[in-house]
C-alpha cells in the first residue's frame, strides 16, 4: 500500500521499558499526515505506554522517534516543548485542572503561549467549547460536570492551540454508545476541519472500524507489534490468531487454561 | 474613513469597487453603532503576520442575495480576527440566503471559524439562512458543529449574605460541626471498646501501620525539637540565674518546663503538622477516588475502619512521645548547663528529679493523650469533609494542621486553668 502523504510521526525500532521491565520492543511505525492512527491491543500490552512515549512523557530506551523528520529526543528540553506545542492530548478521564473552571482550563494554554488579549482568548475559548458542544459549561467547575462532559471539555482544551497532531487515550471508555458515537463523529469533523493528524488508543471496536484508517497492533505476550494496518483491513485480512480474535471478539481459547 | 475600515487586497479593489461603495453606503447609516472591534482590528494589523495579508471581509449583493467575501490570512494567533458587527446583516432582507466567497482567503484556522460563528449567530437572529455549501468542506464541517444561539449565561452567584445572616449561618454550621466531631468521637470510642473485646471491624494491620508511622518514625524529629527546646530553656535560664549564683536551678527550670508544658505541647504541635496533615490528605484523596463511597456501600463504617486506627495510633504513641520528649529535653538542658555553668552532672540530676512531683507528670501524661485524640479526630473529620479536587486536598491538609496547632494550644490553656484549680 503506497501512501504518498507526508509522515508526521515516525518510530524506528523503538524499545519502551520501565527500568529492566520491557513493555514493548521493535516498534516501527509511520503516522501519515491527516490519518487517524489506531494503537490497538489487549489490556496491559503497552498501548498507553506507547502513547506516553509519543507525547514525550517516556523516553524510549533504544530506537529513534522522529516528529516531522526531527529526532524528538535529540533536541534540548526547550526544543521538545516547542514540538509539544504542536500536540494536543486528551487524557483518559479528561485530566482537567480541578481548581479552574472549564473555560479557564481551555484558556490556560492560550494565556501561556500566545500574546492574545483576554477578550480574544475568551472568544476562542467559547469557540473551542462550541465545537464540542460544551458552551453552557464554560463557567462550571470540573467537579460539577459528568464524565462524558469532562472528556469533551478535555478535547476542547486539547484543540486550544490548533494542534497538528491530536492524541486520544481511550476516548470512548466510560461513555454510552450514543455519546461515544458522537465523539467519533466529532473526532472525524475535527480531523477534516482542522486538518489534524490523530493518534488514538482504543479497544472500542465499533469506533475503531468507523474512524481509523491506519494502525498498529501490540501483543502483550511477545511484547512486539504483530500487525500493521487499518482496523478494517486487519479484521478482514489478517491471519494472526491474536489479531483475528481481537477483531472478531472471540475468546482466545488457546490462551485460556 | 470608512474606506479605511476594510483592507482590500490590491487585486481585489478593481473587481469589487462597485459593490464596495454600495456596501460602504449601507454601513454609513450604522456607523455610529458599528462595532468598535472593526477599528481595533485595523490598528492591530499586523506586526505578527508580516508577509501575510490581514484578514478582511466584505458584504456585497450578488445575483442570488447577499455574498460575504473573505480575504487575507485568518489565523487565531495573529490576534487580528475581526468581530462581525451586530448590525452587519441589517442590510440583507430577512429570509434571504447568505452565500460565502472564500476564494481569496490565504491561510486560515479556527480564527476564521470564530468569525463565521459570529455571522451564523447574527444571521440566526435576523432569520437569514447561511448557504454553507458555498464554504469549503473543512470550514463547513467546523461551522456546523457550532450552535447558532449564544450560550445562556448561568445565573449569577448569590450575593454575599448580610452580616446577621452570615453570622447566624456561621454559628449554626459551627455548632453542627462540633456535634459531628463529638458523635464521630463517640463512635470511635465505641469502636475502641469493641476493639478491646475483639468484636471490632478495625484491621489491626492498619493500626500497626499508623502506629509505626506516628511512633517510631516520628522519634527523630520529636527528639531534635525537644532537645533544642530544653537547650534553649537552659540557655535563657542560665544567663539570668548565673547573676544570682543560682545556676543549679537551671535544672529545675528545664525539668518543670519540660514535664509540665513544653514536651507535651511541642510534641503535639509536631504531630499535628506531621501526622494530622497526612491523615487529612490521605482521607480527602480517598474521598476524591470514591474510596469512601466504596466503603459506605459495603457497609464498612468509616469510623471504625479509617478513624479508629488513626485516632488510636496517636492516643497510643503520644504519651510515649511525651515521655521521650521530656527525657531528651532534659538532656538538652543538661548539655547546655554543664558546658556553661560550674555544676556537676550528679548535682544537675539530683536537682532535676526533686524539682517536680509525680502529679505533674501524670497530669501532662493525660494531657498528651487528649492532644493525640484531638489531632486524630479533627484531622480525620477535616479529611472526610473535604471536596474532591486536588485543590481541596491541599486545603484539607492545611486546615488540619492549623486546626491541630491552634486546638492543641487552646486545650493546653484549658488544662492550665484546671491545674490551677485542682492545685497541681
Amino acid at each position: 500500500m503506497s501512501d504518498t502523504r507526508p509522515t508526521v510521526l515516525s518510530m524506528k525500532d523503538v524499545t519502551l521499558a520501565f527500568g529492566p521491565k520491557v513493555i514493548q520492543k521493535n516498534i516501527t511505525l509511520d503516522v501519515k499526515k491527516g490519518s487517524i492512527f489506531a494503537v490497538m491491543g489487549g489490556s496491559g500490552c503497552g498501548k498507553s505506554t506507547l502513547l506516553k512515549s509519543m507525547i514525550g512523557l517516556l523516553r524510549p530506551t533504544t530506537g529513534e522517534y522522529l516528529v516531522d523528520g526531527v529526532p524528538y529526543w535529540d533536541g534540548s528540553e526547550a526544543e521538545r516543548t516547542e514540538l509539544n506545542h504542536r500536540f494536543g492530548v486528551l487524557f483518559q478521564s479528561g485530566a482537567l485542572w480541578s481548581s479552574m473552571t472549564i473555560g479557564e482550563n481551555v484558556a490556560l494554554p492560550l494565556q501561556m503561549f500566545t500574546d492574545l488579549k483576554p477578550d480574544v482568548i475568551r472568544r476562542l475559548v467559547e469557540l473551542k467549547l462550541g465545537f464540542v458542544g460544551m458552551l453552557q459549561a464554560i463557567d462550571l467547575q470540573p467537579s460539577e460536570i459528568s464524565g462524558g462532559m469532562r472528556k469533551r471539555a478535555g478535547l476542547a482544551r486539547a484543540i486550544a492551540l490548533d494542534p497538528d497532531v491530536l492524541f486520544f487515550d481511550e476516548p470512548s471508555a466510560g461513555l454510552d454508545p450514543i455519546t461515544s458515537a458522537r465523539l467519533d463523529d466529532l473526532i472525524l469533523n475535527l480531523r477534516d476541519g482542522l486538518g489534524a493528524t490523530i493518534v488514538i488508543v482504543s479497544h472500542e471496536l465499533s469506533s475503531l472500524f468507523h474512524i481509523a484508517d491506519d494502525g498498529i497492533f501490540l501483543d502483550a505476550k511477545t511484547k512486539i507489534p504483530i500487525a500493521h494496518g487499518s482496523p478494517r483491513d486487519l479484521r478482514d485480512h489478517c491471519d494472526e490468531p491474536q489479531v483475528h480474535a481481537f477483531m472478531h471478539r472471540e475468546r482466545d481459547e488457546e490462551g485460556r487454561n | 474613513m470608512l474606506r479605511g475600515l476594510f483592507f482590500i487586497h490590491p487585486k481585489m479593489t478593481e473587481r469589487f469597487s462597485n459593490t464596495f461603495s454600495e456596501n460602504a453606503s449601507a454601513l454609513t447609516q450604522e456607523q455610529e453603532q458599528a462595532d468598535p472591534n472593526i477599528e481595533v482590528h485595523l490598528q492591530q494589523s499586523d506586526p505578527q503576520t508580516k508577509g501575510a495579508s490581514a484578514p478582511s471581509w466584505k458584504l456585497s449583493t450578488g445575483e442570488n442575495g447577499p455574498v460575504l467575501s473573505l480575504q487575507g490570512s485568518w489565523t487565531a494567533r495573529s490576534g487580528s480576527i475581526p468581530s462581525f458587527p451586530k448590525n452587519g446583516l441589517d442590510d440583507a432582507p430577512a429570509g434571504s440566503v447568505l452565500a460565502f466567497d472564500t476564494r481569496e482567503t490565504a491561510r486560515w484556522d479556527t480564527g476564521l471559524i470564530a468569525f463565521l460563528w459570529d455571522v451564523k449567530r447574527i444571521g440566526h437572529d435576523r432569520h437569514i439562512t447561511l448557504e454553507t455549501q458555498s464554504l469549503p468542506a473543512p470550514m463547513r464541517q467546523l461551522l456546523d458543529l457550532l450552535p447558532d444561539v449564544p450560550a445562556v449565561k448561568p445565573a449569577p452567584r448569590p450575593k454575599r449574605l448580610p452580616f446577621l445572616e452570615a453570622l447566624g449561618g456561621r454559628t449554626l454550621s459551627g455548632l453542627t460541626e462540633i456535634g459531628t466531631v463529638a458523635s464521630l468521637g463517640a463512635m470511635t470510642v465505641k469502636g475502641g471498646f469493641l476493639a478491646l473485646s475483639g468484636r471490632s471491624r478495625m484491621r489491626f494491620v492498619d493500626l500497626l501501620t499508623d502506629t509505626t508511622n506516628a511512633g517510631p518514625y516520628a522519634l527523630l524529629i520529636v527528639g531534635i525539637v525537644n532537645f533544642l527546646v530544653g537547650a534553649i530553656l537552659a540557655f535563657v535560664g542560665a544567663v539570668e540565674l548565673q547573676k544570682f549564683a543560682a545556676g543549679i536551678y537551671v535544672a529545675s527550670l528545664v525539668g518543670i518546663a519540660m514535664v509540665r508544658e513544653m514536651a507535651a505541647v511541642m510534641t503535639a504541635i509536631i504531630m499535628a503538622g506531621r501526622t494530622g496533615g497526612s491523615y487529612a490528605a490521605r482521607i480527602s484523596t480517598m474521598q476524591g477516588n470514591e474510596e469512601i463511597d466504596a466503603l459506605n456501600v459495603f457497609g464498612i463504617p468509616t469510623s471504625t475502619y479509617l478513624i479508629l486506627p488513626a485516632v488510636l495510633s496517636l492516643v497510643i504513641t503520644m504519651p510515649f512521645l511525651y515521655l521521650y520528649g521530656c527525657l531528651v529535653g532534659m538532656l538538652g538542658g543538661f548539655v547546655v548547663a554543664i558546658s556553661m555553668l560550674d555544676i556537676t552532672a550528679a548535682g544537675y540530676f539530683h536537682q532535676t528529679v526533686t524539682s517536680f512531683g509525680i502529679g505533674q507528670f501524670i497530669f501532662a501524661f493525660v494531657k498528651s493523650i487528649v492532644f493525640g485524640a484531638f489531632i486524630g479526630l479533627t484531622s480525620c473529620r477535616i479529611g472526610l469533609k473535604a471536596g474532591r479536587s486536588a485543590a481541596d486536598v491541599g486545603i484539607a491538609a492545611t486546615r488540619a494542621v492549623v486546626v491541630g496547632i491552634v486546638g492543641v494550644i487552646a486545650i493546653d490553656a484549658i488544662f492550665a486553668v484546671i491545674a490551677d484549680v485542682v492545685g497541681i
